[in-house]
């Protein structure tokens, strides 16, 4: 795992502890593994060469806050400036006054383009427009069949001819008026920005449909080629905005700072996951962070919330709310996490998990051992642990495959839990009490976070095994 | 064990956490279950259908040309950016440090990543310190640079394993969505059922949709043999279908293709996995399990071979789409971390377009 840029900058400023302010030799040595860091997130080089400049200007001399370390401090600052960089205008959609509005997606093979055309006409189906898909990748075998699948799957009529791109936009255009749908998205075949014959026919394609909007479909895996990719789209089609993919596997996504600074439009949307729902409005903040490599809380609590049983956690909160949480809630808990992938992927998404804890071998297995014993006590156990003598906790190791050294273990650490979630528990009750004020209870949910981080690590990392 | 524990009461409590939040909005709820889970509707293995194709078509487009295209001749178009660095350093008088900045930004715009580009130019240092090159010669300095790259690939072959036995070699093609593993497959089948062999093709991808539409396309043109599941259903099985068909039809080669995947998703490597096993199984002969990259791909590239490998012993990479303006440098950073070597190269769309590797050749591409 890459070292996240904190820990980095930590070691640069140990050795500068008591000064207040940043010299130019320590800007420098940060500014290296800033330009390090930028890199191995691929964002394009001259990019980053800009966006240093900017840093540079605004850490020398700054004077250092007194409730940040510089470390910090710096990191601010980057995070700030990428921000800013990745985000600016956000793109409103605004509808033909007669319609349809007319929407075309491009981009590089297997960027994602036919799913992404799929996915946006659910999204404009959901803002209660009437979308209607145009396939005109009459190149890939099968493309505009993988369309019309999506489209039945969503519910959108998908229209296609095997004729030639120009004629089948007209005549899609066409029936799209005919049957009054007010959005239509055109779905074009894969292209390299050098293949002079096909940019050609997708250029008279966009001539022939005077799209309202265009999109440049790029992968979020993409490496430093995306900025002359980006470039020659947008030479050849005037792009309105980004559409960034595959943003669920573990790339950083520096590809959609260098189209974002290249095109001067707007990164629109992001495409998160294989199912068709998985298609969100781009947020510029959670995206810098993740660049950066610092984690993304915003992200676990949406994939928290798209993973976790509602009917599950609403149970928890209430055992919460009333202090009783019993080592039931906490299998239930554990089984709730299973679900959403291995354990060191979730804590790579944590901000500000220590060094120690990242860096610690996990072996999910354990988990499955953690199930087996609390599987092995009887409901009357897992209601009040305090029951548990010595035969019976022989007993659940002999269930459970396990050493009673590590039945106490859990039971140890299941405690301190406990007083950690009594903690929880009265600012859940204020929290649940105050219903439809959402920005509110994120920010209260966010502090907690980092409580409940801080009480367990700090006192339960002793010698482990 | 104890470190486990309180990951979880971490993660717990921040779960806990995020479930307030999401109790408090009152959203939709329903946990998605994975698409590894079983599902109902979806038909068992016996479902699969096979179908033949007797008589190829081939279209005059994909007709296979008389000599083999090497690298060279297709990528000549898309030189320029690096090329200019590199002249630059011929063009100037000695060496210094300017010479490797230049060299050092070349390599990474050509994705080959900081710790390999840092390494690589590392050792050039050395042997500049020590006498073994001439500092007043950047045309020597730059021919090191690429000996150097071309000696990382030591020892590889451009060429595919067949297995010795008697069963049906079986090639397994894995990899991130959109790469290009099925046009790979089929232009493989082609080449394949050209140079004389009976193919089977395994249309694995199962849930992508129209998927094996677009194989069977291919399987068409190659006339070749295709086994098909049904949507959804359990790509072991149709692999170990297409194996037994092979098997008993005396055929000599089955491509095997997955559906595209995140490396980061633990239920579709799991998947993949046991697909793995199920190729491996007699009478089937598994002699490689390609992993298939997009050249457009950046320092990710690492962290996917990494997985892939972890998951299913990948034996060596296809690199697709080299001909755009992307160099795929993240090859080099592959195989210094990894050791996997490079065995096709995609170079246009045509079936005649895959290419063995040829070290030589992609070196002397990266540098224009």
């Amino acid at each position: 795992m890459f070292d996240t840029l904190t820990d980095r900058f930590d070691a640069i400023f140990t050795r500068l502890r008591g000064r207040g302010r940043l010299g130019d030799a320590e800007v420098a040595e940060v500014l290296r593994e800033i330009r390090v860091a930028l890199l191995e997130a691929d964002v394009n080089l001259v990019v980053v060469r800009d966006l240093l400049e900017a840093i540079r200007a605004r850490c020398t001399g700054a004077e250092l806050a007194k409730h940040l370390t510089p470390a910090q401090q710096v990191i601010k600052v980057v995070n700030e400036e990428l921000t800013v960089t990745l985000g600016g205008e956000a793109l409103k959609i605004s509808y033909a006054s007669k319609p349809p509005t007319v929407v075309l997606l491009a981009g590089l093979q297997g960027s994602g383009k036919t799913t992404a055309s799929a996915k946006l006409a659910r999204w404009f189906r959901q803002q209660g427009r009437h979308p209607y898909l145009i396939g005109a990748d009459l190149q890939r075998p099968a493309a505009v069949e993988q369309l019309r699948v999506l489209g039945a799957e969503i519910g959108v009529d998908v229209f296609s001819e095997p004729t030639d791109p120009v004629s089948v936009v007209r005549s899609g255009l066409a029936e799209a008026r005919r049957l009054g749908r007010d959005v239509v998205i055109v779905d074009t075949a894969g292209r390299l920005a050098i293949d002079r014959v096909l940019m050609d026919e997708v250029r008279r394609v966009s001539e022939a449909l005077h799209p309202d909007y265009t999109f440049f479909v790029v992968d979020a895996m993409t490496g430093q080629d995306a900025v002359q990719t980006a470039e020659a789209f947008h030479q050849a089609l005037q792009l309105d905005g980004i559409i960034l993919t595959k943003v669920d596997g573990d790339a950083r996504g520096g590809a959609a700072l260098s189209v974002k600074q290249v095109v001067g439009r707007p990164i629109a949307f992001l495409s998160t996951g294989e199912r068709v729902a998985d298609f969100e409005i781009f947020h510029p903040d959670r995206l810098a962070s993740r660049i950066l490599g610092m984690g993304d809380v915003l992200s676990l609590i949406e994939k928290a919330e798209r993973e976790y049983d509602e009917e599950v956690t609403g149970q928890t909160i209430e055992r919460l709310q009333a202090g009783t949480f019993t080592l039931d809630d906490f299998l239930d808990q554990l089984r709730q996490l299973k679900k959403m992938g291995p354990l060191t992927g979730l804590l790579s998404l944590m901000p500000g998990v220590p060094k120690e804890v990242r860096d610690a071998k996990v072996d999910d297995r354990d988990v499955g051992k953690i199930e087996a014993i609390i599987c092995s006590m009887t409901p009357l156990e897992r209601t009040d642990p305090t029951v548990l003598d010595g035969s019976r906790r022989l007993r659940i190791a002999h269930g459970s495959g396990t050493s009673t050294t590590e039945v106490n273990n859990l039971l140890r650490q299941f405690k301190e839990m406990q007083k950690m979630m009594r903690g929880i528990g009265p600012m859940a009750k204020l929290m649940g009490g105050r219903p439809g004020n959402p920005s509110k209870s994120s920010k209260g949910n966010r502090k907690k976070v980092k409580g409940g981080r801080v009480t367990p690590s700090s006192r339960g990392l002793g010698p482990t095994r | 064990m104890t470190l486990v524990i309180v990951l979880i009461v971490v993660a717990v409590a921040l779960l806990v956490s995020a479930g307030l939040v999401v109790s408090t909005r009152s959203r939709r709820g329903a946990a998605l279950e994975g698409r590894g889970a079983p599902q109902p509707g979806t038909l068992p293995s016996t479902a699969s259908t096979i179908s033949a194709q007797a008589e190829p078509e081939p279209s005059p487009r994909f007709e296979a040309e008389a000599a083999r295209p090497v690298m060279r001749d297709r990528l000549g178009r898309a030189r320029g950016l690096l090329a200019g660095y590199f002249d630059q350093v011929r063009g100037r008088k000695g060496i210094d440090d300017a010479t490797f900045e230049e060299l050092e930004e070349a390599l990474i715009l050509a994705d080959v990543g900081v710790a390999t580009t840092t390494r690589v130019l590392g050792d050039l240092r050395d042997k500049l310190h020590s006498g073994a090159l001439s500092a007043t010669d950047p045309t020597a300095l730059l021919q090191a640079l690429q000996d150097d790259l071309v000696a990382m690939f030591d020892g590889d072959v451009g060429s595919l394993a067949y297995g010795d036995g008697d069963g049906p070699t079986v090639w397994l093609f894995v990899g991130v969505n959109g790469v290009g593993k099925t046009t790979t497959i089929g232009k493989l089948a082609l080449r394949e059922t050209e140079s004389g062999r009976s193919v089977v093709l395994a249309a694995g991808d199962t849930f992508r949709a129209a998927a094996g539409e677009q194989l069977e396309s291919w399987a068409e043109r190659a006339g070749a043999r295709i086994v098909r599941g049904s949507d959804g259903a359990d790509p072991s099985s149709v692999i170990f279908d297409a194996v037994q068909h092979a098997a008993s039809r005396r055929a000599g080669l089955v491509l095997a293709d997955t559906a595209g995947r995140l490396h980061t998703k633990v239920n579709l490597m799991d998947e993949l996995r046991k697909v793995r096993r199920v190729a491996e199984r007699p009478p089937g002969q598994l002699t490689e399990v390609l992993l298939v990259l997009d050249a457009t791909t950046g320092q990710n590239g690492v962290v996917q071979a990494r997985q892939f490998t972890e998951a299913v012993g990948v034996t060596g990479i296809v690199l697709t789409k080299l001909d755009g303006t992307a160099k795929g440098g993240v090859v080099l950073a592959i195989r210094s971390e990894l050791g996997l070597p490079i065995k096709l190269v995609g170079v246009g769309e045509a079936p005649a377009d895959l290419v063995p590797f040829d070290p030589a050749e992609f070196v002397s591409v990266l540098f224009g």
